[in-house]
């Protein structure tokens, strides 16, 4: 059981999620201070938890539409996020598996801040007010990815095979 | 039978005769385009190499591109750094199409890879860009891919995991009218379908009016088809293809058009018909907020950018500069032109156009992507308006988030510099 943390409403940008002006920085360790930079309450949020502990962000649709910048997934994954949003723009959600920012598509998710959710395979439960709500399973060809643990390790096993090394 | 562009483009790159819908792939790459965020690829690219008993290699030189574009000059010794590792990996890798910060040869990656002549139809280009779906203008599959996706194509040569995606076929007729243009089309396209009306979709681009149009109008609606959540825009090549690629990029050698088949399967088709269109705005703060200019006329603004891979064009600037010639930017307004490439500001040059754009009070910038993105130059003040010819108007885009920008083509700009307020140049008597 998971709590959510804050609800975002639709078309939440990358710009939002991670300004423009943070681009110089780039390698994942050094991101996550700036999630939601220009959303100073979900920024001292953010940066206030324990990243021990998992929890919530729910959106609504098209989360992370815009740019394809990295550094929108990177700094999620250091918070120790899950996103459960209504739906993802195309880049983020890629960038999100390939990064191993666990999102979860789920069309009519109903969830305020304070909630606690229950994650199954196929839905996801709302304990609060006793509603569920089904899931839309990543596609196969992404879940090889995450099952190998993110993109780099499984790019490096390809590599292995392309090289003849072991 | 019954393909549409991109299912023939990626059937070629995996060898096979057809590709279906939903089919994962592992395309090979014609061409991987990164700007200043291939410090980022840089890492991911030798983190994969990491614990392996190999040299990191890339696995084509010649197919990688990296253009620095995006904070040029550095601003900051944290881009300059990072700009430096670039230039030390791409002298290591032998890396051919690189374009540095010079007036010779420099600009905006969705710029310099068409003019040079580095996309042909029927490539697939990948780019860790968004934007990437400009290229689709020349009748390639360009779809932009996050870092660490790049640094597995630097390694492998193919995008690891790519969905064959449904096709859209926006069909466009008509004539336009005076001071309507390809950008107030693309507006008008993703106000009518959405931000999100193509998510994991491409736009296959027919009609009349594409077929009118010249490439630079054509490279304005692949680059803004990503904003209605599209993965590429493409216009599939015919002569006008050619004659950019042989007169302007300069390129001799052969190619092969890819067409749809004439039953090719689209999973929704759109008609526009342009021909009562009036010059069309995204307001704030989401570029699906699409009106006509006439509904936002007389608005405030503070600042005017005419530029961007998006509307920087040689054609872009003659517009802003034959409105401007003789006439006074508004005392109120700042107006900030920056020309796509080295090469269009030369040609602006020559032909007097940045004289006429100075004359009249404009600030002409050395071409790179500038406030477009907001972080190095032209930044907004708190509760300031912007009228862009760029293609993104989020809170936050050009540097504020407590600031409004407003997008539209560089006729409603221009004429909106001189008089200081939002104007439609069809009534403004021009
Ligand atoms: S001009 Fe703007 S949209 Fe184009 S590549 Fe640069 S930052 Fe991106």
């Amino acid at each position: 059981m998971l709590k959510v943390i804050y609800k975002l409403e639709d078309d939440i940008s990358t710009d939002i999620i991670y300004p423009g002006r943070y681009m110089a920085t780039v390698l994942p360790t050094e991101t996550p201070q700036y999630a939601f930079d220009d959303m100073k309450d979900l920024n001292q949020l953010l940066n206030g938890k324990s990243t021990d502990e998992q929890s919530i962000i729910v959106a609504g649709n098209n989360f992370g539409c815009g740019s394809s910048r990295e550094q929108a997934a990177s700094t999620l994954v250091g918070h120790n996020v899950i996103i459960i949003a209504k739906d993802f723009a195309r880049i983020f959600l890629q960038n999100a598996i390939n990064l191993g920012l666990r999102t979860i598509i789920c069309p009519d998710i109903e969830a305020v801040a304070g909630d606690v959710l229950e994650i199954h395979d196929d839905k996801v439960v709302n304990q609060t007010r006793g509603t569920t709500h089904p899931i839309i399973p990543l596609p196969e060809a992404r879940r090889a990815i995450v099952e190998a643990g993110g993109l780099i390790p499984y790019t490096r096993l390809k590599l292995k095979q392309k090289l003849g090394i072991s | 039978m019954k393909q549409t562009v991109v299912r023939k483009i990626l059937a070629k790159a995996v060898g096979q005769s057809q590709v279906n819908v939903g089919d994962v792939i592992e395309p090979q790459v014609d061409l991987a385009m990164s700007h200043e965020n291939a410090a980022l690829v840089m890492n991911q690219f030798f983190e994969i190499y990491s614990g392996l008993n190999a040299e990191p290699k890339v696995w084509d030189p010649n197919r990688i591109s990296i253009i620095l574009d995006h904070r040029v000059p550095a601003e900051s010794k944290k881009t300059a750094t990072n700009q430096k590792k670039i230039r030390e990996f791409v002298a290591e890798q032998g890396i051919a199409k690189f374009h540095d910060i010079r007036g010779d040869e420099g600009g905006i990656c969705h710029q310099i890879l068409p003019e040079m002549g580095y996309v042909l139809p029927g490539y697939v280009v990948v780019g860790t860009d968004s934007h990437t779906t400009t290229h689709g203008a020349l009748g390639a599959f360009s779809f932009g891919i996050g870092a660490t996706e790049m640094a597995s194509v630097w390694a492998l040569g193919h995008v690891l995991n790519v969905e064959v995606p449904d096709t859209i076929k926006v069909i466009i007729d008509g004539e336009m009218q005076k001071f309507v243009s390809a950008k107030d089309i693309i507006l008008h396209l993703i106000g009518k379908i959405s931000a999100q009306g193509a998510n994991f979709k491409v736009l296959e681009f027919h009609g009349s009016t594409i077929s009118a149009m010249d490439t630079s109008g054509r490279l304005t609606i692949s680059n803004m088809s990503v904003e209605a959540g599209a993965t590429s825009g493409i216009i599939p090549a015919d002569n006008e293809t050619l004659r950019y690629l042989r007169e302007v990029a300069g390129f001799t050698g052969a190619f092969e058009p890819v067409l749809p088949d004439n039953d090719a399967e689209y999973c929704q088709t759109v008609h526009i018909d342009v021909s009562k269109l009036e010059p069309q705005i995204a307001c704030p703060h989401t570029v699906d907020n699409v009106k006509s200019v006439s509904e936002v006329e007389g608005t405030r603004i503070h600042q005017v950018v005419i530029g961007s891979c998006t509307n920087g064009r040689l054609d872009d600037i003659k517009i802003a500069a034959d409105l401007l010639r003789g006439q006074k930017v508004s005392k109120n307004v700042r107006m900030l032109v920056f020309p796509a490439s080295s090469r269009i500001y030369r040609e602006a040059l020559e032909l007097g156009y940045v004289a006429d754009l100075m004359n009249a009070g404009a600030v002409v910038m050395n071409s790179g992507c500038g406030p477009c993105l907001g972080v190095h130059q032209g930044a907004l003040g708190d509760g300031e308006v912007a009228l862009a010819t760029t293609n993104r108007n989020f809170k936050g885009r050009m540097g504020n988030p407590v600031a409004e920008v407003y997008l539209s083509s560089p006729a409603v700009a221009a004429v909106s510099a001189i008089t200081g307020v939002i104007t439609n140049p069809i009534k403004g008597g021009y």
